[in-house]
């Protein structure tokens, strides 16, 4: 069952590949696909398409759908709560702020992901030194992030009301999350920072189906729990900080993906983790897809698909399941 | 025969509230220690020090000899096990999923379960007598169930002691004896040391060879069911009255609670005769 599971997720991600490499703003035919994909380094139009502009953007839809993903396992895991995901600790507040100043302020090429990311380490360490100063207690936490996020997200209104129309409307595509306009240069760092982060969370495995527990009942079982606490929630912020950063805001990836999963692997962390970034690659990815098809050749914001998308099967899901405990 | 805990001193509570004002005792190994008291005695204060959940603020506890809190938690772990009141789990899990987090202590970072461990499992499971609930969720168990489950994990860390909060609070007396049995049947023939925090006077004189009896943060007494539990001393610590009798098949003390009025009555009979 759990190796059918991994096998469907794998020839659902290579499925995933070829599609996506075929449909966009123009269709390639599936031959001319392979070619250009399998003989890289010849010319003409097809491939320029396949390789600069398609396989790129499928890349960074697997990685950042695989990050957010699997952040969303970790923070459901260590916070103890169904409904958590990536952006519940306000790292997308602050990633948000980041951008939004970088557009207003006209900052172009890298300095408005950076800007991002900026923003989204602000967040992460007012709440380390809010919460942690005290104690890391997951409601401490929690409250912290809805409080900084609606700090955060005051902020950015109050910097639309600023400003021209013009400005705003180029921040609120950001924030409705985008996997179009990122520099080659970038997709190298996030491809190394997701997959790092991952494989930290694997290896930290579990140790989150121990905290699921609570951090007394971890404690009891031998876990030093305010250290590893610390780092997986580090290195979940850095995943989700450079996923905002090079995408924008796309929402419930985090959320649904691991639900989803779940109900197939069961709480075993080091199960579920790789489950969810394969999931949330294909999500990701195909939603995007989607996005660059439905209207060409005009786009839709991808984060609008994950929302309609996401919500109408999970909703469906939700309705259909005989019984859906999540807690 | 040696002491396997041994606490000295403790002064501890939360904030600038000092819940323990000082409390020593020494628990022998292999024995079946009950700590009685009424709320607010410092009962569960004095459990969650000896589970470190809490620190001291004065005084120590030591654990073979070596301080309880310089130990480390994984090294603890595969020697002292708890079985907490209250657990929650947010989400599905099999029955034996969790057993298996009990061998946690056990088992290196890239290590998956070995054989030795899954037996280990399985023995939990066989003598808690959960086998049959293998593959149930532990989300739909009833409340006795369900705590020998959490038994089973504390089981599988293979521990000398053991470590309970009030295991039969919520539960009816069939579950109560079967819980208690089973402890005893631990204790008697794993040699398991079973320290137990109750608020059931008479499941714990039945059940405990010694009792620590706490009365505001200190111990009033201490000693065999027999001598704890006169009612003298219960009077005096849960200020209502009570009367005191024989199990007549086991001999061991059993508190009568006394209402309000048939005290009256009592008390007017005497004064009527």
């Amino acid at each position: 069952m759990k190796k059918a599971l991994f096998l469907i997720l794998l020839i659902l991600l290579l499925f995933t590949f070829i599609f996506s490499l075929m449909f966009g703003g123009s269709k390639v035919p599936l031959r001319e696909t392979m070619e250009a994909l399998f003989h890289p380094h010849q010319a003409g139009t097809v491939r320029t398409i396949i390789w600069q502009i398609r396989i790129p953007r499928i890349v960074l839809g697997f990685l950042v759908g695989a990050g957010l993903a699997s952040c969303g396992v970790v923070f459901q895991g260590m916070l103890r709560n169904p409904l958590a995901e990536p952006y519940t600790l306000g790292v997308s507040g602050g990633a948000a702020l980041g951008a939004t100043l970088g557009i207003v302020l006209g900052l172009g090429g890298y300095w408005v992901p950076a800007m991002a990311f900026l923003g989204s380490l602000f967040s992460i360490a007012m709440i380390y030194f809010i919460v942690a100063r005290r104690r890391f207690s997951v409601a401490g936490l929690i409250l912290g992030g809805i409080i900084l996020s609606f700090i955060f997200s005051s902020l950015v209104l109050l910097i639309f009301s600023l400003v021209r129309a013009e400005r705003v409307q180029g921040a609120i595509f950001w924030l409705m999350g985008d996997l179009s306009s990122l520099q080659p240069a970038l997709l190298k760092v996030i491809a190394f920072i997701i997959p790092a982060g991952i494989l930290v969370f694997l290896l930290f495995g579990r140790e989150i189906d121990l905290l699921t527990l609570g951090e007394e009942r971890a404690a009891h079982l031998g876990l030093e729990a305010e250290g590893v606490k610390k780092i997986l929630f580090l290195v979940a912020s850095l995943i989700t900080g450079a996923a905002v950063a090079a995408t924008g805001i796309i929402g419930f990836v985090g959320l649904i993906v691991p639900h989803f999963l779940r109900r197939f692997t069961g709480p075993n962390h080091r199960l579920l983790i790789p489950a969810a970034a394969l999931g949330g690659a294909v999500f990701l990815a195909l939603s995007d897809t989607l996005a660059r098809t439905i209207v060409a050749p005009l786009e839709l914001p991808v984060g609008v698909i994950t929302g309609i998308l996401g919500g109408f099967f999970f909703l469906t899901f939700l309705l259909r399941a005989k019984r859906w405990d999540i807690s | 025969m040696g002491y396997i805990l041994r606490v000295s001193g403790l002064v501890c509570g939360y904030g600038e509230e000092e819940v323990l004002k000082g409390i020593s005792f020494s628990v022998a190994e292999g024995s079946f220690l009950g700590i009685i008291g009424p709320n607010g005695s410092g009962k569960t204060t004095l459990f969650r020090c000896i589970t470190r959940v809490l620190k001291p603020y004065r005084g120590e506890i030591f654990y073979k000899g070596k301080s309880l809190n310089r130990i480390p938690r994984r090294e603890l772990a595969r020697e002292v096990a708890v079985l907490p009141q209250m657990l929650s789990i947010p989400f599905p899990c099999s029955v034996e999923e969790f057993v298996l987090m009990g061998r946690f202590p056990y088992l290196g970072r890239l290590e998956r379960g070995k054989r030795a461990d899954l037996e280990m499992v399985e023995k939990a499971m066989v003598l808690t007598d959960i086998l049959p609930l293998r593959e149930r969720r532990v989300s739909e168990l009833c409340g006795g169930e369900r705590q020998r489950v959490i038994l089973a994990q504390a089981l599988a860390q293979e521990p000398e002691l053991l470590l309970l909060d009030e295991p039969t609070s919520h539960m009816d007396i069939g579950h109560q004896i079967e819980i208690l049995d089973l402890l005893r049947k631990l204790n008697r023939e794993k040699k398991i040391t079973v320290i137990m925090v109750s608020h059931d006077l008479n499941l714990a004189g039945e059940y405990c060879e010694r009792l620590i009896l706490l009365k505001e943060g200190t111990i009033y007494q201490k000693g065999s069911p027999a001598e704890v539990l006169s009612y003298v001393h219960i009077e005096a610590v849960y200020e209502t009255v009570v009367l005191v009798e024989n199990n007549p098949l086991s001999g061991k003390p059993y508190i009568i609670l006394v209402s309000g009025e048939e005290r009256a009555i009592e008390k007017g009979k005497r004064w009527g005769g």
